[in-house]
């Protein structure tokens, strides 16, 4: 009798772990299929020349990325990236905060105000750039007509290398800013409201009450949202190939882009692939250098 | 009382100056979708449309296929959706409530999957993609996301809330793990496995880059490649481009007003406490 219990007891647990499997399946298929294989192909690619429809050519081993740190070209690219991700992630962030800052309180009409400035949230990409090709027109667009309204003379928006990536920028800051917003003023929401009045007893001004106890009460969310827009930010990709299709001169050619333009313009998938592996590493060494630098200072409850 | 007045009304008249910029690119977008061939081509054109002129969106319906974008667009993203919710809540029931060998391992695994972006992964998949000749079809757009590491994460923590009486009863009944899940579990998870659809639609509403890679007859494209693609045509007039745009904001706009602040609100909550 014990033994035939035991048996059963066997049988149902060789059950559960089957059921488990097929449970798992689905997507241990699709994450094989399509995330695990094609990592793994990058980087055998990587060590390839391939012809135009993607067939391996030569196995040139670490040849292309000898090409790529050789050449000035890469440089170019990872400054642009660089100079794109520090115009728009703590643009993004203080001007949300700002906002939330001005909002958060229970006040008369601020459900509206809220609503407005969460609504960046729906646009797209592709919507975003469309909107802001139309406004960038150097003749006929908005922008440079409320600039003649103030006597300032245009500005060649999307076509000036100096302005380019300003420009870019400006629309991302702006289509980004309404999950920012949310996010930080969700955070700003969730510090009780005694913090404020006891802060208000002890004569602490406004500025001050927000410098000194509510900012570090709202690092852990900062420090999410930063997280996540750099992340982001590294691999914006959409507003460059509507805006600038990476010009004028390089101006706007992050490397996100450029490998774009290697793999899919020139076929040339081998040195898209370790430009790709090459900007893996870098996102994730940053990401790991935040959590390991930043997340000390984070003040968690 | 005076000067509290006066200081309200000077914070109301910089929160409305403020809302005005954020708002504006919106406002030049629906305005401009109303107004005529000729409001537009003055400068500057005016700043509201002189009346609702609703040519425009016929106009831009007729020149080019917008309303076979979005109908693709919602195939696509409808099916992706579809299939993440199940794979999702299948693995996350896993997860949660069987007992298996090399469940941390694998759990590990489908973790490390949120740390593989985009670029290192798209040039093989589109190559593969080419040569099954999927090319141009909806099967190239969906199967490639039918699964998502963040959804069974999502589900798990879902999953683990739910009160454990429930379950303990049924088992006492004999319910096996199958009715389970499917009578038991689903039902109540329902709050979360709408927040997964909601956030995967949404997702998959406005990616740009596959769509653009797989797709090149202009019947295939998604709304947001057919947007961009307006660009192009010589032929169209601002008017034209912006009714098209406002069509494709449409449905998104209809998420905001229905509560997309909770669905951001609720995913990134888990994030930040977790």
């Amino acid at each position: 009798m014990p033994v035939r219990m035991k048996s059963s007891a066997n049988i149902a647990k060789w059950k559960e772990h089957l059921l488990a499997y097929i449970f798992l399946a689905p997507a241990m298929i699709v994450f094989a299929m399509f995330l695990f294989y094609p990592m793994l192909r990058s980087v055998y690619l990587s060590l390839t020349i391939t012809d135009p429809r993607g067939r391996v050519a030569e196995f040139v081993g670490l040849e292309n990325f000898r090409d790529l740190f050789w050449s000035g070209q890469f440089y170019v690219n990872l400054k642009a990236t660089l100079l794109f991700i520090l115009l728009t992630v703590p643009t993004c962030i203080v001007w949300s905060l700002f906002l939330g800052a001005l909002t958060h309180h229970k006040l008369r009409g601020m459900k509206v105000f809220q609503f407005i400035f969460s609504m960046p949230v729906i646009v797209s990409v592709g919507t975003g750039s469309m909107i802001w090709l139309l406004l960038f027109h150097p003749t006929a667009g908005m922008l440079n007509y409320f600039l003649s309204l103030a006597r300032i003379p245009a500005i060649s928006w999307l076509i000036d290398p100096k302005w380019a990536m300003f420009s870019v920028s400006l629309m991302t800051v702006w289509m980004n800013m309404g999950f920012v917003y949310i996010v930080l003023l969700s955070g700003l929401q969730n510090i009780p409201d005694e913090i404020y009045e006891s802060a208000k007893i002890d004569g602490a001004g406004l500025i001050r009450t927000f410098l000194r106890i509510v900012l570090p009460l709202l690092s852990p969310t900062i420090f999410f949202v930063l997280v996540v827009s750099i992340i982001n930010a590294f691999q914006a990709f959409g507003q460059i190939h509507i805006l600038t299709k990476g010009g004028p001169v390089n101006a706007t050619n992050v490397v996100v882009y450029q490998i774009y333009q290697d793999a899919f313009i020139n076929y040339r998938f081998g040195i898209g692939s370790a430009q790709a592996l090459v900007l893996f590493v870098i996102i994730l060494i940053l990401t790991l250098l935040q959590f390991a630098v930043l997340e000390r200072k984070v003040h968690y409850q | 009382m005076m000067v509290r007045t006066l200081k309200m009304g000077l914070f109301y008249l910089v929160l409305i100056a403020l809302a005005l910029i954020v708002l504006y690119p919106f406002l030049f977008t629906i305005f401009s979708s109303f107004m005529t061939e000729n409001e537009v081509s003055v400068y500057p054109p005016p700043l509201f449309p002189s009346s609702l002129y609703l040519e425009n969106f016929s106009k831009a319906v007729e020149t080019v296929p917008v309303l076979r974008f979005i109908l693709n667009s919602f195939i696509v993203s409808g099916a992706i959706m579809l299939c993440q919710v199940m794979t999702s809540s299948l693995a996350a029931y896993a997860f949660a409530f069987l007992k298996f060998t090399g469940k941390n391992a694998l759990f590990m695994l489908f973790l490390s999957t949120m740390m593989i972006p985009w670029e290192v992964t798209i040039i093989p998949n589109y190559l593969a993609i080419k040569n099954w000749g999927w090319m141009d079809s909806y099967q190239g757009l969906i199967v490639p996301f039918m699964a998502g590491a963040f959804g069974v994460f999502l589900l798990r923590q879902f999953f683990l809330q739910l009160p454990h009486e429930l379950f303990d009863a049924a088992k006492m009944d004999g319910c096996g793990h199958f009715r389970q899940f499917v009578q038991i579990v689903l039902p109540l998870a329902r709050p979360g496995l709408a927040t997964l659809a909601v956030y995967v639609f949404l997702n998959h509403w406005n990616s740009y880059l596959w769509p653009l890679l797989i797709t090149n007859r202009p019947e295939m494209r998604t709304v947001q490649i057919g947007v961009a693609m307006l660009q192009h045509e010589e032929v169209m007039a601002w008017n034209l481009i912006l009714a098209g745009v406002t069509l494709a904001l449409l449905p998104s706009f209809l998420l905001l007003a229905f509560g997309i602040k909770q669905l951001v609100q609720g995913i990134t909550a888990g994030a930040i406490k977790g």
